[in-house]
């Protein structure tokens, strides 16, 4: 073994690099990713085509938002499964306000805000009454649901009379691309620079991955956690105002096992349910992966139910490679 | 040489031989060439034991020399990567603690491992519920066992809550337990750490009355005056290599201690600081401290370039004493004091914002971030260094301060940015160190600082705590090693209880006169030793 000091000439050489590289989750990923869409421009005429790119990234890229959020929360070690019901809240409330008259963008703003209260709540009672994630999301997925039930009497609700210039958050386009993809290519450009780049969110990663050392360390965990779990449900705010401008409504039933899917994308793309590890590149590449495998599935004219039983399959096999990994590494 | 082994010796001779052999050398378990690892850690390389029917057999050995790997083998928690085990000459594969358990292998480990809500009684009978065939529990034909195990044993009611019981006698419940499975191995760890003398004295002959009944017994010590007062035949282990094995009849504690660590005791801990005296300034002043719970009335003081340890049994609140200093997990009375200057932090973020740090002795549990990096563990006390006023992390930064602790510390390692956990015991609390020191700090407490740690790393790190007391920095060692505390500390201080129990220094630091502080209210302690 070397000491530091020779060790440190090595640092920069280029094997080291490119070996890291290789090991890399991501590269595996956009690997696979690649392999498909190779295999898939020979399989359909339509798979290579702008329509069917664009609608695949028009299909993936809000949820893309909620998976910055899930993966951010999982590295701190927590999970969320409320993801879907918050997002359909969202959605609810401002469509609720906006038809009570209120001005379309202050609703949003509002709803946003409660979709933030509903995170400090977890966040509360996680930290400070010491319940699980697990329980206190499950918790909060069935209210919340039941409240969008509720205030709608469960009908979607019809916003035909939101001004255009707020219709183009969800369905214009700048130029060729739509504003959609622009403002999720923005989000994950903002939260992965933040995430590798900032103390504030180092402190995630050290909580994730030992919190009694990190509480050892003299980092309050629990504000870290909180803030996680809070960030989490206000990025699901979002998400649900960017859906209610592209659909033009708001549906109470939004979302239904939308956790399941955006879980599967961060723990594809890296993060560990025990926390410690993830980054949102990987688990955008998650994303991506799902999305073509549904894509791909059905151009191929392959049964919805089949869809189901495939993703549940990739997600095994990627959790199963996960933990044979960490056994190793242990 | 082929003439010799041609020339048979008479018959008698060998019956003989035989004879005796089968008497006094019935070899119960024998293990070859045992080897083990870690990823790139070699916990035992081609290690060797044999343990005889109704000896008392101990294993010597500092952290980290592989006693403990070694036990998990013979238990079946771990399995070894190349070797033999004998059990009575036959060769045994044991897979797993059920497996152990069939073929007669009990193991007591140091962790009291009862469930606290059920009684003595289900307790014991855990594992022998586990291997009943019956699919119902016979509570009656439960209860009356148990108290016939116990019997043997000591006073213990079988109905009692298991949790109600003293510690010494959980200690006993666990070894009652390995007794249901007509164990004829029972493997004790450290089981005196949390006993006082006397509870240890009892246990000890209950040990030998086991022995006499022909169960073969290994007790792991770090006390020598344990091992020489009561067992027969000392293995003495060092770095994962198996070093010998002697009649304890026909040696000497310091022969045991030379085979320990490899050399003269003297090369291992640095000079003593000649420079103390009661003029030094104070680093750290503490008076009448309490949390209410743990410790009570703990009033001491530090003075500039001395090193103090601090000694007591687990579980006496030494390291409750550290903490509540620090207000980790703990709120306190009383006044403290560092440099002169009032010590109130309200967190223990503000304790190490004002220098006063503590290495805590679990270091998988809570020191180090095992899949991060070695420079993100090196900076995770110090972000504010290692980044821009704007919260940004600068790398360059972040390696910089790595590398220059990295070297101070005589850090080995590939590469910064692999994972903690591919370093050595040593390697690894190195880091742990090396995040303490990267906030500068005042004051440090090091709680069982070379835990896990070989002879080698063990030696560096007495050097650098020396190292930073001759600059000035406070330095308090807690440790459960006695000949750790003598030989590195100038002063000792003992817990027990949660007070105070007494200090030695100079030649009084002896390791009978700290267990007996341990054990025993005295005050003050240097007096009532005669």
């Amino acid at each position: 073994m070397n000491t530091i000091s020779t060790q440190y000439e090595a640092k920069g050489s280029k094997d080291g690099t490119l070996m890291r590289l290789f090991k890399m989750r991501e590269t595996s990923l956009i690997a696979i990713i690649l392999l498909l869409f190779i295999v898939m421009s020979f399989a359909s005429p339509y798979f290579l085509t702008w329509v069917n790119l664009r609608a695949m990234v028009m299909a993936f890229a809000v949820e893309g938002i909620v998976v910055i959020g899930m993966t951010i929360l999982l590295i701190s070690g927590g999970i969320d499964l409320s993801v879907g019901s918050v997002t359909a809240l969202a959605m609810v409330v401002a469509g609720w306000l906006f038809l009570g008259g209120m001005d379309p963008w202050l609703a949003s703003g509002l709803a946003i805000l409660v979709c933030t209260l509903i995170g400090a709540i977890m966040g509360f009672f996680v930290t400070k009454v010491g319940l699980h994630h697990f329980i206190v999301s499950l918790a909060v997925m069935v209210i919340a649901r039941g409240i969008c039930l509720l205030a709608t009497g469960g009908r979607p609700l019809g916003l035909f009379t939101l001004p255009p210039e707020f219709k183009f958050i969800g369905q214009g386009s700048i130029g060729p691309i739509p504003l959609i993809i622009i403002i999720f290519l923005v989000s994950v450009i903002c939260f992965d620079f933040m995430l590798r780049k900032t103390t504030l969110f180092r402190k995630v990663f050290y909580t994730g991955s030992n919190e009694r050392a990190a509480a050892y360390s003299g980092i309050r965990t629990k504000k870290v956690v909180f803030m996680t779990t809070t960030l989490c449900s206000a990025l699901c705010g979002f998400a649900g105002i960017i859906y209610m401008a592209r659909f033009g409504s708001a549906q109470p039933t939004f979302g239904i096992g939308m956790e399941l899917n955006v879980i599967a994308a961060a723990v594809i793309g890296g993060a560990s349910l025990s926390g410690g590890t993830g980054t949102i590149f990987g688990a955008i590449l998650g994303v991506i992966l799902l999305s073509v495998v549904s894509s791909s599935l059905a151009l191929l004219d392959v049964s919805v139910y089949w869809q189901d039983i495939i993703r549940g399959s990739i997600l095994l096999a990627a959790v199963s490679i996960d933990h044979y990994l960490n056994k190793r590494r242990g | 040489m082929g003439a010799a082994q041609n020339i048979s010796p008479p018959l008698p001779i060998i019956l003989h031989a035989m004879l005796v052999k089968m008497m006094t050398e019935a070899s119960l378990l024998k293990l070859s060439n045992i080897s083990k690892s870690f990823g790139p850690i070699h916990a035992l390389t081609q290690v060797d034991f044999e343990l005889r029917k109704g000896e008392i057999h101990a294993l010597a050995g500092e952290n980290g020399a592989g006693k403990s790997t070694l036990m998990n083998i013979i238990d079946g928690i771990l399995q070894p990567d190349e070797g033999e085990i004998l059990i009575d000459g036959v060769p045994q594969k044991i897979t797993s603690p059920t497996k152990a358990q069939e073929l007669g292998i009990g193991f007591v480990h140091q962790e009291i491992a009862l469930c606290p809500d059920i009684s003595v009684a289900e307790n014991m009978f855990m594992s022998a519920t586990n291997v009943s065939r019956s699919f119902l529990m016979d509570y009656n034909a439960l209860h009356q066992k148990a108290a016939k195990v116990l019997s043997q044993l000591c006073d213990i009611d079988a109905s009692a809550r298991a949790g109600d019981l003293s510690i010494s006698n959980q200690q006993l419940v666990e070894i009652a337990k390995a007794l249901t499975l007509d164990c004829r191995i029972l493997i004790l760890d450290e089981p005196t750490a949390a006993l006082t003398e006397n509870e240890a004295q009892k246990l000890f002959k209950i040990m030998r009355r086991l022995a006499d009944q022909g169960i073969a017994i290994i007790y792991i010590s770090h006390r020598m005056v344990e091992i020489f007062d009561n067992c027969d035949r000392v293995s003495v282990f060092r770095d994962g290599k198996y070093i010998t094995t002697r009649q304890v009849a026909e040696i000497q504690p310091g022969d045991v201690v030379n085979a320990m660590v490899g050399r003269v005791l003297d090369t291992i801990y640095p000079d003593k600081s000649k420079s103390v005296s009661e003029s030094n300034e104070t680093i750290l002043q503490v008076r009448n401290l309490s949390d209410g719970k743990r410790f009570q009335d703990v009033s001491f003081e530090l003075k500039r370039g001395e090193i103090l340890g601090v000694g007591g049994l687990i579980g006496s609140g030494r390291s409750e004493i550290a903490k509540g200093i620090c207000r980790l997990e703990t709120d306190v009375t009383g006044e403290t004091s560092v440099n002169g200057q009032p010590f109130n932090p309200a967190d223990y973020k503000q304790s190490i914002n004002a220098g006063v740090v503590y290495l805590s002795e679990d270091r998988k549990g809570d020191g180090i971030f095992l899949d991060m990096s070695i420079a993100s563990n090196v900076s995770a006390l110090s972000l504010s260094q290692v980044s821009t006023s704007a919260g940004l992390l600068s790398h360059a930064k972040e390696e910089g301060q790595a590398g220059r602790l990295g070297k101070q510390l005589n850090l080995k390692c590939g590469n910064l940015h692999d994972p903690v956990s591919s370093l050595s015991g040593g390697n690894q609390q190195k880091v742990a160190i090396a995040k303490m020191l990267s906030v500068e700090p005042k004051l440090i407490f090091l709680d069982e600082p070379t835990r896990g740690v070989d002879v080698g790393a063990k030696m560096e790190i007495y050097r650098i705590l020396r190292d930073l007391a001759d600059k000035g920095v406070g330095i308090v060692v807690i440790s459960s090693e006695l000949p750790e505390l003598i030989g590195l500390c100038d002063r000792v201080m003992v817990v027990r209880e949660g007070t105070i129990s007494g200090q030695v220094s100079g030649a009084d630091m002896t390791e009978n006169n700290i267990m007996h502080l341990a054990s025993v209210t005295v005050s003050p302690a240097h007096e009532t030793r005669h």
